[in-house]
């Protein structure tokens, strides 16, 4: 059985080893010792090496017997698959509890590999250890500042926890946690899923304190039943994004039946999602907004979102947006209006989208902002426009008559506008408990633009685009709606 | 080999689940037809209903808009004509026509993965092309029910709609909770069609039904 003590030994290991650790640093075992002693873990770290040789100038052992009783909870195996049952038996011998398993040679390799994969995990359950894998990339602790992985890159710490089916989606992820800044708890690859497998993994995240979203990449299911009842478990605990690859299944369906074809198994996996309050994403950017926005907005309480800014057409993108959600773009409330008319001169839209129709002033931004975010009858609010002053200010920084002409000053001027429009939006957003988001394709164009670079520092996210805000906000407001349809919160919940 | 229940058999075990069908006759000779439309206004709809028919409409076993007693009876003939060895026992079922401008489509399917689901979606004779179809796990609650009306992409085909009402959504919501009913509780069921669902004046109508049980099992 595993147990908490296991995902320790897993996430949060005292000590660690690789084995298999090799001199040839285009080898696994040379990348994982490589990434682990590179990204600041503070355990203790050894290495086994048939030869003994000196990996990265650190001494290896021959095999796992030579490490002290209890000074590593983890290892990580780059052996040959037939060397590995003796490494788990070592392992075991020595008090490791958990193994991530990157060898291949296994079940994704024909069926000896599957009986050498059925034989590892019948071992593994002989010696009460966890395995992960095999045929897996690694793991991503932040907590732990541990970087157990044969791939790039090591992401900012925060509360994503992503487990994949394939690896290469774990890199995806984590490449957009990079580059937004929002940050990773745990990131793990399963490979074959021998023994454990991505709900083993939610539930943990689930009930992990460094972790508030889980984020998933999936490819076959089995048991469809056991899934959506263990899926919407760990969704009554914190928001689940799902992205999913391949057909679930291709059994055929009853010929007599006209529904049976029209319920494909793509429309089946959407359904149960809905059902079970998962949110179902259809590209690794969209599934990466999403759980970027749970992991840094407050949840909206209804739909009625507010969307300013400075230039008219792309309220009308947002308005479009919109029209596809469940969200709502009400008129605007009477004594916002009004409150509203007070600040902005004459022809601004007077109506939501609220355009400000260039009639910002140093302060009006932040007055507006205020008075929206805040108003009783506003659940979100989207801001777009942010960034376009410190973009003409970037434009003229490195242009010819930079500093002169009294550009360094207008420049600096730009730059703090538009950091300071960015803080007043999420200072809001915190003093009113509600998402406010920030959108622009600056995100993507010129991470450090001013305004997407305080966004950055405040640990929340530049959406890339205001369609793109919408729906990551709807996948929100979608998860209120589903929590309250099980009535008020209980001690349960 | 899955087995099948006629129309008139699959909608006597729908409508314990609480199905809405429209009252109707099933009639074995074309001189019955007379006293099936007493205390009923026309225009009818006939359909040829039997033990083993799956697809009616392509093998021409429905016709729609009969008026007079007379073209009743002619249609009913027609049909109990047509009828093959293969089709089992057969009848002619006779009710009044129901209008209505909206047809949809519900069921339950059991998926190989995920076991039994509810399906609803746009039905009509391009249902297939629009494909505008939601899906659950049986059983589901009501949240569910009224979140798969929610789903449709045509989903402003439940508000009013060239001059008919909007479609009562609580009486929609029912007819999907009653289908999870069934789905969970018929022994060996392979598949549920309820198709069309039309909506007239706003309520919806089952008006056909077909109910399929896998070679395992399934009542006798």
């Amino acid at each position: 059985m595993i147990s908490p003590d296991h995902f320790r030994a897993l996430f949060d290991p005292r000590g660690i080893v690789v084995a298999g650790a090799s001199t040839h640093p285009g080898k696994f075992g040379f990348v994982a010792l490589h990434n682990i002693l590179s990204c600041g873990y503070k355990g203790e770290v050894f290495a086994t090496n048939r030869e003994r040789a000196e990996v990265l100038g650190r001494l290896t052992v021959a095999d796992l017997t030579e490490i002290p009783h209890g000074k590593a909870d983890l290892v990580f195996v780059c052996t040959p698959a037939t060397s590995n049952p003796e490494v788990l038996r070592q392992a075991a011998s020595v008090g490791i509890k958990a193994a991530f398993i990157a060898s291949a040679g296994y079940g994704e390799s024909g069926e000896a590999g599957l009986e050498l994969q059925m034989e590892l995990v019948s071992l593994a359950n002989e010696l009460d250890m966890m395995i992960v894998g095999p045929n897996g990339q690694g793991l991503v602790s932040t907590p732990s500042s541990l970087c157990a992985q044969i791939v790039a890159p090591y992401p900012p710490s925060g509360s994503i926890g992503i487990a994949s089916q394939s690896g290469n989606f774990v890199s995806s992820f984590m490449n957009l946690s990079r580059q937004s800044g929002v940050g990773i708890s745990r990131a793990i690859s399963i490979g074959n899923a021998a023994q454990v497998g991505i709900l083993d993994m939610l539930e943990y995240f689930a009930d992990d304190p460094k972790t508030s979203v889980g984020l998933v990449y999936v490819e076959g299911i089995t048991d469809g039943r056991e899934f959506a009842h263990r899926l919407e478990n760990v969704c009554r605990q914190i928001p689940v994004v799902i992205l999913k690859g391949g057909a679930s299944g291709l059994g055929a369906r009853a010929a007599a039946s006209h529904t049976g074809s029209l319920a494909t198994d793509d429309r089946v996996f959407t359904g149960v999602c809905r059902q079970v309050g998962a949110t179902r994403a259809s590209s690794v950017a969209e599934a990466f907004d999403i759980a970027a926005a749970f992991a840094t907005l407050p949840a909206p309480r209804g739909p009625r979102l507010a969307v300013v800014t400075t230039v008219g057409g792309w309220g009308v993108l947002a308005a479009d947006a919109v029209s596809t959600t469940n969200l709502k773009l009400d008129e605007l409330p009477a004594d916002l209006r009004n409150t509203l008319d007070g600040l902005l001169p004459p022809r601004w839209s007077r109506n939501n989208p609220i355009d400000l129709a260039g009639g910002e002033t140093k302060d009006t931004v932040p007055a507006v902002l205020n008075a929206v975010v805040g108003h009783e009858e506003i659940d979100a609010t989207l801001v777009l426009g942010m960034g376009i002053q410190s973009n003409q200010g970037r434009l003229e920084r490195e242009g010819p008559f930079y500093p002169d002409h009294g550009l360094e000053r207008i420049v600096a001027f730009h730059d703090r506008q538009d950091s300071r429009y960015a803080e007043v939006a999420l200072a809001a957003s915190v003093a009113a408990d509600k998402p406010v988001l920030i959108a622009s394709e600056l995100a993507i164009g010129d991470p450090n633009n001013a305004a997407v670079a305080a966004v950055r520092s405040t640990g929340h996210y530049c959406f890339a685009s205001a369609e793109r805000a919408i729906f990551a906000l709807n996948s929100l407001y979608e998860r209120t709606v589903w929590l309250d349809s099980f009535g008020p919160p209980n001690i349960e919940r | 080999m899955s087995r099948i229940l006629s129309e008139s058999d699959s909608k006597e075990l729908l409508v314990k689940y609480g199905i809405p069908f429209l009252p109707e006759v099933l009639i074995s000779q074309a001189d019955q037809a007379e006293a099936a439309l007493v205390g009923t206004t026309g225009p009818y709809a006939v359909k040829l209903c039997g033990q083993n028919i799956s697809h009616k409409s392509e093998r021409g076993l429905v016709r729609l808009g009969i008026n007079g007693v007379d073209a009743v009876k002619h249609a009913c003939q027609e049909l109990l004509d047509a009828a093959r060895p293969e089709d089992g026992a057969t009848g002619a079922l006779v009710a009044p026509m129901a209008i209505g401008l909206r047809e949809f489509i519900a069921g339950v399917s059991v998926d190989p993965i995920f076991g039994p689901t509810i399906v609803f979606g746009v039905g009509g004779v391009l249902a297939e092309a629009i494909a505008d179809v939601t899906v659950r796990l049986a059983p589901i609650r009501r949240h569910d029910a009224m979140d798969m009306l929610g789903s449709l992409r045509s989903r402003s085909l439940l508000e009013t709609f060239r001059g008919e009402p909007a479609v009562d959504l609580e009486a929609l919501a029912d007819l999907l909770c009653s289908l999870s009913d069934a789905a969970i509780s018929i022994d060996g069921l392979e598949s549920i069609d309820v198709n069309p669902v039309m909506i007239v004046n706003g309520a919806p109508v089952a008006l056909d039904a077909l109910v399929a049980f896998s070679s395992t099992g399934g009542e006798s």
